[in-house]
């Protein structure tokens, strides 16, 4: 049995659920389904915390939110995209007000914007520090009303159908049940999130392993600006746990071994009382993370059971703005270092967060495959460039989520439903490919081995410092594990909800992209932003203000090629902080 | 157009069934099973009274009839287990009692622990006031 | 400190068997590992055929809830050494049926927070602020904010005993969500949502057990949510009794 809509949207997170409200609300006789592996709720928008930037104080102007982006980005977003998704953010945020999210307020009952890293002005929109969790419910509470929207929770898409050049649909798998459905649509969007989990460390839930990036690639569609993923300065040693930037934006310090501010070694400007914009504590994710390697490299870390980490230091702020402001913070601490910030230093330490490359997409949401649009972490516009800023993902989310909910929308009203026996075919083996996976009971090693080599190569090779012969070293090792991954053990040989087999098509999906960062990480002989090349120290405008397209090769290897950066009002220049 | 799957299969939940004394199985059951039951002690006492408060408008015969009813000792076991139970209702009525509603003081919730303070304080104060009434006074 | 401890895990295998039975799994007891670390354990090194459901690890999407030692809990938050000297007895959580090992069947769930209409509901504008928001106060937030917090973890759901006995009961996480709504200033959809809730499954279903806010990780509290509606109810109840033209509004 087969099923038909005519929008299908692959993941259920902040951009895929904004994107199938945008469909509901463009054409409402079109039927949208929504397929996700996880229960929407689980979607991974739910862990951020520190906010979602969108420009309207007064003393603020659109122009510069979309300077601090640019700027943040050392010059690799592309600026038309970036001044469409400024514009549109605050009003994206509002209609998230209208449909009920909380976001703090002033006394006036105004809603209330704090400092961010990167950002010179105010412009951060924050829900206590819970703010991904109550845009997603919101998100997730507000599709409930919209008759038009279906969902298929706990659904593992595994492929993209493809007939005439253009998309017809997935194949997917129901968890439950274990049954290999195909489902048919006009449009496809992916929303399926980033790739973190191709880390050891990392800030990432366990399903952020990539797979509507894998999906998209293997359909031939490149991915752009894969080596450039964004190590967030505070993250807890052990679990990755996430402590936002919002400890840092309402005036938290982070300290060496010494008690010292270190980050005024490092051009970040000088240490004041209070926090100010774009200097210290407050400067780009990027910078603030090589900081910290830099900190390792002399010696003044402290050495913690997992490894170097510094101080964050919030004691100074009081028991009342913690708990005002970060009381999820206080409660992570508590419960997972067993300290309390009101009273003790955290241990932190660069952890991956965000990937800034995937699916290679227009404004719109577009990607060169007709039918396959992309929004979110999944794709890359691209408005974050070689280096996101805190508090723009969380509006990229709705911004792109709509846009390409619209698109998808009229593409799937101007274009017939595909159907064919090619489809059938392609269904078939792909029904067939499942199913012998599931026979491979008596493989030669185990999945979590070959997973945990990946992330360790990562870590090493592709890590926040990267030089052209680990990198080189880190290309061949990932063609080895791709093959160890093929021959991986699949303990689990039912069909109902065997996540045995979904962690083997994830860790199959997570190679090919550590593939597509290691391989565009080779190629770029500079050093922009998140990418950083002790070979090639400096940034080289002349050869490499462009993005790199990862694009699959016949023998599965990627193959990079450059798109030069579109350029409107803002030419490139030198990226200042902290003076 | 059908795209030949394999055959639909059914997923064979496995639906527990809750044992028949689920509620000795957890202290907190347990104790609201107690409260519950509480409930009919209340209305014993209830009852009592009010016979009591008929037995005294009906004159001294029947007062006395009564109190030689209410002297005997299977009469008296079952008030003193009554009296139990309606402590018991007391104290987690009034334990409930600060969940069910939001008190505000200047613009802020008072917590609900708090609350416990004026409302067992009153329920003691009253209760002295009685003790006094019936048995000092 | 020991270093190792036991885990005896519920399985339930619908292919192979009808009813659930225990593995046995010894796992190192490390002092910052909960008992999802344990099951990661198990899954990566010992039997790759456990099946539960994880994701953030860190509290906040509501994945991993399960019964350990009889008490239902999110695996990410139960440390094992909270456990020692163990065995810890891990179980799917009660009240639900299961689909495999320690995944429950949530779609009862799912349909019951969608009955309480959780969206925002207003016929007439609220008041609007300078960038066009809807005007909310910090005291307005505050209102109905505890009720925003719920991650839909179920563990209040697996709780309650009404709810075992009775899955008709609409439950404490869709009442909370509803009075989320209701106390939001900028809604205007209690009426709508009274059916539902003054139905004999809604709020008339609750016997104040008060399990639910006990297990709940958020302190949500959806006993006194619920409490605080029936007094809502009653009082609509006895107004449209007594002031028919007044009641409804």
């Amino acid at each position: 049995m087969t099923v038909t809509h005519d929008v299908i949207i692959v993941g259920g997170g902040g951009a895929g659920l904004r994107a199938a409200i945008a469909v509901a609300e463009t054409d409402p006789g079109l039927s949208v389904a929504v397929v996700s592996k996880v229960y929407p709720m689980r979607s991974h928008t739910v862990s951020a915390e520190g906010g979602a930037a969108g420009a309207i104080a007064d003393d603020d102007s659109f122009e510069e939110h979309i300077y601090d982006t640019i700027s943040g980005s050392d010059w690799l977003a592309d600026q038309d995209a970036v001044e469409a998704f400024v514009r549109e953010a605050p009003e994206q945020l509002l209609q998230l007000e209208h449909w009920g999210c909380p976001w703090s307020r002033e006394p006036d009952g105004t809603v209330a914007v704090r400092p961010f890293g990167g950002m010179r002005k105010k412009r951060t929109w924050f829900a206590a520090d819970k703010t991904g969790f109550h845009m997603l419910h919101t998100l997730f509470q507000t599709t409930l009303k919209y008759p038009p929207v279906t969902r298929y929770d706990e659904w593992f898409v595994t492929k993209l159908l493809i007939e005439d050049g253009r998309v017809a649909g997935v194949v997917a798998i129901e968890l439950m049940s274990g049954r290999i459905e195909t489902l048919l649509a006009r449009s496809v969007i992916l929303a399926s999130g980033g790739c973190g989990r191709v880390f050891p460390f990392t800030t990432n839930a366990a399903i952020k392993t990539g797979d509507g990036m894998a999906l998209a690639y293997r359909a031939g569609v490149p991915l752009k600006d894969m080596e450039f993923v964004q190590y967030h300065p505070t993250g807890l040693p052990f679990t990755g746990i996430l402590i936002t930037e919002a400890a840092r934006a309402e005036g938290g310090w982070l300290l060496n071994k010494d008690g010292y501010r270190y980050l005024q070694d490092y051009d970040l400007g000088q240490p004041t009382e209070q926090p100010v914009l774009r200097s210290m504590e407050l400067g780009p994710r990027d910078r603030v993370s090589q900081a910290f390697v830099g900190e390792v490299e002399k010696g003044r870390t402290i050495d913690s059971r997992y490894g170097p980490v510094t101080h964050l230091d919030l004691r100074h702020l009081g028991a009342k703005v913690i708990d005002s402001k970060l009381p999820f913070v206080r409660e992570l601490c508590r419960k997972y270092e067993k300290i309390d910030p009101v009273t003790d230093l955290i241990p932190v330490r660069p952890v991956v967060h965000y990937v800034m490359g995937g699916v290679h997409t227009d404004s719109n949401g577009a990607t060169p495959l007709p039918g396959l649009y992309a929004a979110g972490e999944v794709a890359c516009v691209s408005i974050n460039g070689a280096n996101r800023l805190g508090s723009n993902s969380l509006p990229e989310l709705v911004v792109f989520g709509a846009r390409a909910g619209v698109a998808a929308a009229r593409h799937a009203a101007e274009h017939p439903p595909a159907s064919s026996p090619a489809i059938e075919a392609q269904a078939r083996d792909e029904h067939r490919r499942l199913q012998d996976l599931l026979g491979r009971t008596g493989g030669t090693e185990r999945l979590a081995d070959v997973r945990e080599q990946m992330q360790h190569v990562m870590e090493g090779s592709a890590g926040i410092y990267r030089d052209g012969g680990s990198l080189a070293k880190a290309a061949g090792t990932l063609r080895e594990l791709q093959e160890r991954a093929g021959a991986a053990t699949i303990d689990d040989p039912s069909r109902t909800f065997n996540t045995e087999l979904t962690s083997a098509l994830e860790l199959s999906a997570m190679l090919d992209l550590a593939e597509c960062m290691v391989h565009s990480a080779w190629r770029r002989e500079e050093s922009r932003g998140a990418h950083q090349r002790t070979d090639f120290p400096a940034r080289d405008d002349e050869r490499f203000l462009a993005h790199s397209m990862a694009s699959r090769d016949p023998d599965g290897v990627p193959h990079v090629s450059y798109l030069p950066v579109t350029i409107t009002g803002w030419p490139p220049g030198e990226r200042i902080y902290g003076r | 157009m059908t795209t030949s799957t394999e055959p639909g299969f059914e997923v064979r939940l496995y639906r527990p069934k809750v044992p028949r004394f689920w509620w000795a199985r957890r202290p907190s059951y347990l104790l609201f099973i107690l409260r519950e039951l509480s409930s009919l002690f209340v209305a014993w006492f209830v009852a009592f009274l009010l016979v009591l408060v008929y037995a005294v408008g009906q004159g001294a015969a029947a007062y006395q009839d009564f109190l030689d009813f209410a002297a005997n000792p299977f009469v008296i076991a079952v008030n003193v287990v009554a009296l139990a139970f309606v402590v018991l209702h007391a104290v987690t009525f009034f334990q409930a009692a600060p969940q069910t509603t939001v008190v505000r003081l200047r613009g802020r919730r008072v917590p609900p622990a708090l609350l416990a303070v004026p409302i067992f304080g009153g329920w003691v104060v009253v209760s002295a006031f009685l003790i006094w009434l019936v048995v000092l006074a | 400190m020991q270093d190792r401890i036991t885990l005896q895990v519920a399985r339930y295998r619908p292919e192979q068997e009808s009813k659930p039975t225990f593995d046995e799994y010894e796992v190192p007891l490390r002092e910052d590992w909960a008992v999802l670390d344990g099951l990661n354990y198990v899954k990566d090194r010992l039997d790759g055929t456990l099946s539960y459901r994880w994701s953030c690890r860190m509290g906040i999407c509501g994945s991993c809830g399960m019964t350990a030692n009889g008490e239902p809990v999110l695996s990410c938050a139960a440390f094992l050494s909270d456990f020692a000297p163990g065995p810890v007895r891990i179980e799917p959580l009660r009240n639900f049926p299961v689909i495999r090992d320690l995944v429950i069947e949530m779609t009862d769930f799912m349909h019951k927070l969608g009955r309480v209409k959780p969206w925002i509901i207003n016929e007439q504008e609220p008041a609007e602020g300078a960038h066009g928001e809807y005007l909310q106060t910090p005291a307005e937030l505050e209102d109905y904010h505890q009720y925003s917090m719920c991650i839909n973890c179920m563990l209040c759901y697996s709780a309650c005993p009404v709810y075992g006995l009775d899955p008709s009961f609409v439950g404490p996480a869709a009442i909370a969500l509803a009075q989320r709504y209701n106390l939001d200033s900028r809604d205007e959809g209690d009426a709508l949502r009274m059916a539902e809730l003054s139905s004999h499954d809604g709020v008339w279903g609750c016997t104040f057990v008060g399990e639910c806010t006990k297990a709940c990780p958020k302190g949500v509290d959806p006993a006194g949510a619920i409490q605080r509606y029936k007094v809502t109810a009653a009082t609509d109840a006895a107004k449209s009794l007594l002031l028919p033209r007044a009641a409804g509004r």
